[in-house]
C-alpha cells in the first residue's frame, strides 16, 4: 500500500527526514513511533503529498505521490498534526464540505456524512458549531473528515493527543475498528498506544527509522537481555560464590531483604533462560527459595533503549 | 465545478456566517454615507455640470473604501489558512490549486459587490428627489459600477497575492495596502513629474487610476483602461497561483 524509499526531506540547513525506507501491506495498521522532532509529522506530509521529498520516491498504491497526486491525494484520508479545522462552520457542514471537495456527488456526500457521524460518535451533534466544541469531539470531526471518502489508506497524526482517558479509549477503538478494510498509518509518542492498537512497529528518531517490527517481536528481540530476579533464603558468602560459578551468569547483584532472603539481581549470559539452573541450586543446597521471575521488557524499555544513544547526541 | 462551487459556498460562508463580514459592510455602508452628505452639500450649493457619480466620486471616501475595503477582505483568505493550519487539510484533499485560487477570488469580490449596494440606495435618493432623470442615466451608473468592479478586481488581486505571501493576516493586509496604495499613488507621481518624451508620461498614464476611475464615473468606458485591470488582475492571480503551488518546489 505505501512504499516508501530513500526518502529524504531537507528544510533549509536541517534534515528532517534522513534517508528513509518503509512498505506498509494493504489492511495493516502501523504506528510510528518516535520523540518529537523526530520526522514523523514531515513524513506523514510528504506521504499526503502536502509537500515534496528532496529526494526519493513515496508511492501509495502503485502510484506516485508527487506526480499523480490528485489520484493519491483521493486514497488518502489526511488528519494533521493538531486537527485544523474551521471553527465557524457547523460540524455537518464541514463533513458535507469535506466530502463535497473529495469529489463525492451531493447523494453520495449525505449519505457517508451520516455514516461517519454514526461511526464516530458525532450523531445529533451535526448543528453544533465546530468553535465550542471540546477538543474530544473536535478530534472525532477530524476523524470524521478522515475517514468521510472512504480512503484506502488513513494517515493520522497524533490522534489521540490532547484527550482525556475515555475520549483516548474511544478514539483507540474506533481506529481498531477500521483494521482489515483500511491501512491505517498513525504517529503517536505515546507508546501503550501503539502497543494496543498497531499490528506493527516503526520507531523513528532523528529522521532515521530505526526499528521496524510487531510489538510482540520487538519485545522478544530485547527479552534476551532481560534480568532474572530470584529471592532465596542463604547466607550472603554462599549465594555469591554459588553464582560466580555460574557460567550463564553474566552479572549479578544481591541485595539483604526481610530476614534471611536476598534478592538476587541476574543478568543472563547470551539471553539464555537460567532459572531452571537456580531453582537447581536452591534445591540442591536446600536454600528456601520464594520468588523467581524473569522481568519482561515492556515496550517502553525497549524504546528507551532505541532511542537513548541519538537522543544524548542530540543534546 | 462542483469542488470549485464548494469552496465558493464556504468562502462566502465565511464572510456571510460571521461577524466580521457586517462590520465590514456597515464600515463600508458608513464611508458611503458620509460621501453621501459631502454630496448633498455640494449638490445644496452651486449647481454642477458633472454627472452625479462624478461628483460622487471624487469625494475623497471613495478612494478611503477603496484602499481600505480590499485589503480587509482579502488579508484572510490564504494568511488565516496558513495560520491554523486548515491550508493543510485543505491541500491535502484532491483540489486543483487554481481551483483553491479562483474559489478565494471570486468568493471576495462577491463579497466587495455586495459592500457596494449601499451606493446604488444613496444615488436612487438622489434621482428620487432631484427628478432629473439627465443627473443619474443608466449608462452612466453602468460604468461607474464597471469602474468599482475593475479596480477593485485589481486590489482584490493583489491582496489575494499578499495573503498568499504571509502567515500573518496583519502582513497580508499591510502588504496589500501598501501595494495598493503605491499603484494609486502613480497617477499623481505621474502628474508631478516633468517628463521629457511623450511616451514616458504616456506609459505612466496607463496606470492612472484616478484618471480612470474619472473616465468611468462620467460614463466613459475607454478599452486601455479595461484590458489594463483585466490583465493587471489577471497577472496577480498567476503570482498568487504560484506562491501557492511554491511549496511544491521549496
Amino acid at each position: 500500500m505505501i512504499e516508501v524509499s530513500n526518502l529524504t526531506k531537507r528544510y533549509a540547513g536541517r534534515t528532517a527526514v534522513d534517508d528513509i525506507s518503509f512498505t506498509v501491506a494493504r489492511g495493516e495498521i502501523v504506528g510510528l513511533l518516535g520523540p518529537n522532532g523526530a520526522g514523523k509529522s514531515t513524513t506523514m506530509r510528504v506521504l499526503s503529498g502536502f509537500m515534496p521529498a528532496t529526494s526519493g520516491t513515496v508511492r501509495v498504491s502503485g502510484l506516485d505521490v508527487f506526480h499523480d497526486s490528485d489520484e493519491v491525494r483521493k486514497r488518502i484520508g489526511y488528519m494533521p498534526e493538531n486537527n485544523p479545522l474551521y471553527p465557524e462552520m457547523r460540524i455537518a457542514e464541514y463533513l458535507k464540505f469535506r466530502a463535497r471537495l473529495k469529489g463525492l456527488g451531493w447523494l453520495k456526500s449525505r449519505e457517508r456524512v451520516k455514516k461517519v457521524m454514526d461511526q464516530c460518535g458525532l450523531k445529533d451533534a451535526g448543528r453544533r458549531v465546530i468553535g465550542q466544541l471540546s477538543k474530544g469531539y473536535k478530534q472525532r470531526v477530524g476523524l470524521a473528515d478522515a475517514l468521510v471518502h472512504e480512503p484506502e489508506l488513513i494517515i493520522l497524526d497524533e490522534p489521540t493527543i490532547g484527550l482525556d482517558p475515555h475520549q483516548i479509549r474511544s478514539v483507540r477503538a474506533l481506529i481498531k475498528s477500521l483494521a482489515g478494510k483500511h491501512t491505517v498509518l498513525i504517529s503517536t509518542h505515546i507508546l501503550p498506544e501503539v502497543e494496543m492498537m498497531c499490528s506493527r512497529v516503526l520507531i523513528m528518531v532523528g529522521g532515521r527509522v530505526l526499528a521496524s517490527d510487531t510489538p510482540e517481536n520487538l519485545q522478544r528481540r530485547m527479552a534476551g537481555g532481560s534480568q532474572v530476579i530470584a529471592e532465596i533464603a542463604a547466607p550472603q558468602e554462599a549465594l555469591r560464590a554459588a553464582f560466580e560459578n555460574l557460567v550463564e551468569v553474566e552479572h549479578f547483584d544481591v541485595t539483604a531483604r526481610d530476614g534471611e532472603f536476598f534478592r538476587c539481581a541476574l543478568t543472563p549470559l547470551d539471553g539464555k533462560d537460567i532459572r531452571p539452573a537456580i531453582f537447581a541450586l536452591a534445591q540442591a543446597n536446600g536454600w528456601k527459595l520464594r520468588e523467581l521471575t524473569r522481568s519482561q521488557h515492556s515496550l517502553e524499555d525497549i524504546y528507551v533503549q532505541i532511542t537513548r544513544p541519538t537522543a544524548e547526541v542530540v543534546e | 465545478m462542483n469542488i470549485f462551487m464548494a469552496l465558493l459556498r464556504r468562502e462566502l460562508g465565511t464572510f456571510f456566517f460571521s461577524l466580521t463580514g457586517y462590520v465590514i459592510i456597515a464600515a463600508v455602508a458608513l464611508l458611503t454615507g458620509l460621501s453621501f452628505v459631502v454630496l448633498m452639500l455640494t449638490l445644496g450649493n452651486d449647481p454642477i455640470t458633472v454627472p452625479v457619480t462624478q461628483a460622487f466620486y471624487q469625494t475623497f471616501f471613495f478612494w478611503l473604501i477603496l484602499l481600505l475595503l480590499s485589503p480587509v477582505i482579502t488579508m484572510r483568505l490564504f494568511a488565516l489558512e496558513k495560520a491554523t493550519g486548515t491550508f493543510e487539510t485543505l491541500m491535502t484533499a484532491p483540489v486543483g490549486d487554481v481551483q483553491v485560487v479562483a474559489a478565494k477570488f471570486f468568493a471576495a469580490l462577491i463579497f466587495y459587490l455586495v459592500t457596494w449596494l449601499p451606493l446604488l440606495a444613496c444615488l436612487a435618493i438622489v434621482r428620487h428627489f432631484t427628478q432629473q432623470t439627465a443627473a443619474l442615466d443608466w449608462h452612466t451608473l453602468g460604468a461607474t459600477y464597471l469602474g468599482i468592479f475593475l479596480v477593485g478586481c485589481l486590489f482584490l488581486s493583489l491582496g489575494c497575492f499578499a495573503s498568499a505571501l504571509s502567515r500573518s493576516q496583519m502582513a497580508a493586509a499591510m502588504i496589500s495596502f501598501v501595494l495598493g496604495t503605491a499603484l494609486f499613488a502613480l497617477g499623481f507621481v505621474a502628474k508631478a513629474l516633468p517628463f521629457t518624451t511623450d511616451n514616458q508620461s504616456r506609459i505612466v498614464s496607463y496606470f492612472d487610476l484616478f484618471n480612470h476611475m474619472d473616465n468611468f464615473a462620467r460614463g466613459v468606458v475607454d478599452s486601455r483602461a479595461v484590458i489594463f485591470y483585466v490583465s493587471a488582475t489577471l497577472v496577480f492571480l498567476f503570482l498568487t497561483l504560484r506562491v501557492v503551488e511554491s511549496r511544491r518546489w521549496k
